[in-house]
């Protein structure tokens, strides 16, 4: 009924590497779409249109692939191939130079035949939009292609033993050499340290401003001599952290990415990448709501209600609020995309999608009762789902905590005073 | 559809809180409350708003009106939330007119949305029997009666009920008390013999009323529509009023929380502004969280009525319910978070909690609305 002050094809303005200059056309981007579904039933192999039955069944890439299934690296390598694991990032380095809009024909497209993500990484989701912005040329070329292709798996060398909430007082020591830096100090929570190939790491070059200063951001291989890991089991039983230890790590200086002692800056600009994709987690796909599966295993009353009254409100709430939060999530998106509004808004999404999952979980232990519970034994999936249910524990944890994020939202967007 | 405003929205949204916040702010209804004015609202001011279109704001150009849309008078809905401003807009526009356009025949239609329209008329519907909102309990009955009917019933709660030129009567036509079908609404003149009206102020110093009907005679052109879809065209309008309030609703909870947010920047107490307390700063935050969910769904469902979207009944429960909590939260919070100030009858905080409340029970709560968003969707 209304016109919209934007096509629908109108781009944003504020999108530091995409192509503005196109601006194609509802028939180009129907164009897009055929080819796009062409392109994909000739190279989604069957095995990855099926669902992912756990964290098992994602691909990370990575000098030492760990598969589940052999189409996996298949499907990666194709889209990698195309650039489509990084559909809008720039082609020179490798990545899909699609548009806004195309990426989303691309996002629909594969969800409409069920394919998996092809590659899950977080050079993707937290490294690259950074080393985009602050890497320069010699280190875009080097690191990019290898991201999108799934070749390196990284990991994020951030928090250490006294430095979590208060990250800017990390200690690790990275000590000017001439040629090189010398590293020393350790790491913990490094995700999958024991299986990536090379770290982001922040590091102290220098104690003698406030804290925030004398951070540089260092990129450097694992294989380096000194660098060990040790796994950390948590009470999920997983053990998807590790402890990593520097012990006269030799970083060549090539490898500063930005300016050294300027590396807080980078590391923010990360973490709201890492916010992103953490707030994200509380998505469920497709499949059936928790309230249907409630009313299969609880039955309704004769009003056509849940039988457990309580629980009919718990659960209503929940889904309540998630459709409220995805439409909160699509508005923002609208406002930037109409240039309306300062996008303060996305402050809430990690905080908010966290608790959500959260929440999400314990209601489907209330919901699957007490068998929902059994750690062991195949008839109950050996525990997935109080593994998960664990899991996300750390959702408001890591990343910043919940009480972090309503700091943030409290003095930069309500202006309330330190 | 983008869950973003148009230029022309965005104007009518600015134009709208301009001559709001310098003509019917909270000092007005102050003025008004403490003069105990017999109409309880302005009759200039709403001919005022009726001059520039507001009356007929959604009301289709055929009828008489700017053919805004819905979204239009949410818009013009939230900055009178914002501003407490009273006038018959809720009654008469977001209700009344939108059950004569859903509902009316043709003739209807011509006959009354113009006079809405031009603020020449005021429509209220009445619906309310008991405590609570219960439109399937309704056991006003309306009998056949030689051509017509004969309505008997006691009607609460009634918006602007003393200064109506007409009511849109909820009765019984089929069934009993507790069936949700049945109903039928018929158009009755204020001043019908057998029709009594008694003024009731409400908390927050608006117009409600208790109309008794008693043995009302009506003709077969007093049906709105026509009997068979009595029901089904109430539950529709329920969905636009309770989404309307919800706009209104919001531009209040935006106003106390904006208000609160200033005083906990000023205040200052243990040598500091209580601001830098986190205590409180973690409660703004969260009520910041809550109020930009309620401001996705009250545009989403906006946009929805417009759209007929088929999800309506479930965008508006879900959207009373949503809005109703986070009004409850935060104007709970700006008379907590003011302090022994805010108890006091003098400063205007007080009023916002007021109508919120009012507004919050107005065609079902959070709890009724939660229980028909579970309902609506199958569980």
């Amino acid at each position: 009924m209304f016109k919209l002050p934007l096509g629908e094809g109108e781009l944003s303005p504020s999108r530091p590497y995409s192509q503005l200059e196109r601006n194609l056309s509802v028939s180009d981007l129907e164009q897009f779409r055929l080819e796009t579904r062409e392109w994909l039933e000739a190279n989604c192999p069957a095995a990855m249109r099926t669902p992912e039955r756990g964290d098992d069944d994602q691909y990370w890439g990575g000098r030492n692939p760990e598969i589940s299934h052999p189409d996996q690296k298949v499907w990666a390598d194709r889209m990698g191939e195309k650039g489509w694991t990084t559909p809008e990032w720039p082609a020179e380095y490798g990545g899909g130079g699609l548009d806004q809009d195309e990426a989303k024909v691309l996002r629909q497209e594969m969800s409409r035949i069920g394919a998996r993500t092809p590659l899950h990484s977080f050079g993707i989701s937290m490294l690259g939009p950074a080393l985009l912005l602050y890497g320069n040329e010699a280190q875009k070329q080097e690191h990019i292609p290898k991201i999108v292709r799934g070749e390196i798996r990284w990991c994020q060398g951030y928090s250490e033993p006294g430095a979590g909430s208060d990250l800017a007082s990390l200690q690790t020591r990275a000590e000017d050499q001439g040629d090189h830096y010398l590293v020393n100090g350790s790491k913990v929570w490094t995700s999958y340290a024991d299986k990536a190939d090379w770290i982001f790491c922040l590091t102290r070059t220098d104690n003698t401003g406030t804290k925030h200063e004398g951070i540089s951001f260092l990129l450097f291989d694992m294989a380096s001599e000194g660098v060990t890991t040790k796994p950390i089991l948590l009470i999920s039983g997983y053990s998807p952290f590790c402890e990593t230890f520097f012990d006269d790590v030799k970083v060549p200086k090539e490898n500063l990415m930005g300016e050294e002692g300027k590396g807080w800056t980078i590391a923010k600009y990360l973490l709201t990448h890492e916010r992103a994709m953490i707030s994200g987690f509380g998505h469920s796909s497709g499949k059936k709501s928790l309230s249907q599966n409630a009313v299969e295993l609880i039955g309704l009353d004769a009003n056509g209600k849940l039988d457990e009254p309580v629980l009919r409100q718990s659960l209503a709430q929940l889904e309540l609020d998630a459709m409220v939060f995805g439409h909160t999530m699509s508005r923002v998106t609208d406002e930037a995309k109409a240039a309306q509004g300062l996008g303060e808004a996305a402050s809430i999404f990690k905080y908010y999608g966290t608790e959500l999952n959260k929440r999400r979980f314990e209601l489907m232990l209330s919901v699957y009762g007490e068998q929902g519970l059994a750690w062991e034994g195949d008839a109950y999936d050996n525990g997935k789902l109080p593994r998960a249910w664990l899991r996300t524990k750390a959702n408001s944890i890591e990343g910043g905590t919940s009480e972090i994020q309503l700091n943030i939202i409290a003095k930069r967007v309500l202006g309330l005073p330190s | 559809m983008a869950l973003v405003l148009n230029e022309e929205q965005l104007m009518l949204k600015d134009a709208a809180a301009g001559f709001l916040q310098e003509k019917a702010s909270v000092a007005a209804l102050r003025a008004l409350r403490d003069s105990r004015d017999e109409a309880g609202y302005s009759k200039e001011l709403w001919q005022e708003m009726a001059d520039m279109g507001w009356a007929g704001i959604a009301i289709p150009e055929a009828y008489g009106g700017l053919d805004y849309g819905y979204i239009g008078l949410g818009i013009v809905l939230e900055q009178m939330g914002r501003n407490l401003s009273v006038s018959p807009l809720q009654s008469s526009v977001l209700v009344a007119a939108t059950a004569i356009a859903l509902g009316g025949s043709e003739a209807q239609k011509q006959a009354m949305l113009p006079a809405i329209a031009s603020g020449e008329t005021i429509v209220t519907l009445a619906l309310q029997e008991g405590p609570h909102h219960a439109p399937h309990r309704t056991a006003a009955t309306a009998t056949a009666a030689g051509d017509g009917y004969l309505i008997t019933g006691r009607k609460v709660m009634v918006a602007d009920a003393h200064v109506a030129d007409t009511l849109i009567v909820v009765a019984r036509v089929a069934g009993e008390a507790g069936d949700s079908e049945g109903l039928g609404l018929f158009l009755v003149d204020r001043e019908a013999a057998g029709v009594t009206t008694e003024r009731v102020i409400m908390v927050d110093s608006r117009n409600s009323g208790t109309v008794t009907l008693d043995s009302v005679q009506v003709s077969a052109d007093q049906v709105l529509g026509s009997l068979d879809t009595g029901s089904a065209v109430l539950q529709q309008v329920l969905d636009v009023a309770n989404i309307g309030l919800s706009a209104e609703l919001l531009g209040l909870c935006l106003e106390s929380f904006e208000r609160t947010m200033e005083y906990l920047k000023d205040r200052k107490q243990f040598g500091a502004a209580i601001g830098t307390f986190q205590g409180l700063q973690h409660r703004a935050a969260e009520m910041y969280a809550e109020l930009e969910l309620a401001k996705s769904i009250v545009v989403r469902s906006l946009q929805a009525i417009d759209a007929e979207d088929e999800k309506l009944s479930l965008l508006a429960s879900a959207c009373k319910a949503k809005v109703s909590q986070v009004a409850a939260r935060v104007s709970n919070e700006a008379i907590q978070m003011h302090g022994g100030i805010g108890m006091t009858d003098e400063f205007d905080i007080g009023f916002f909690i007021k109508r919120a409340r009012v507004a919050q029970q107005t065609f079902g709560d959070q709890s009724y609305h939660l229980d028909r968003y579970a309902s609506l969707s199958a569980f």
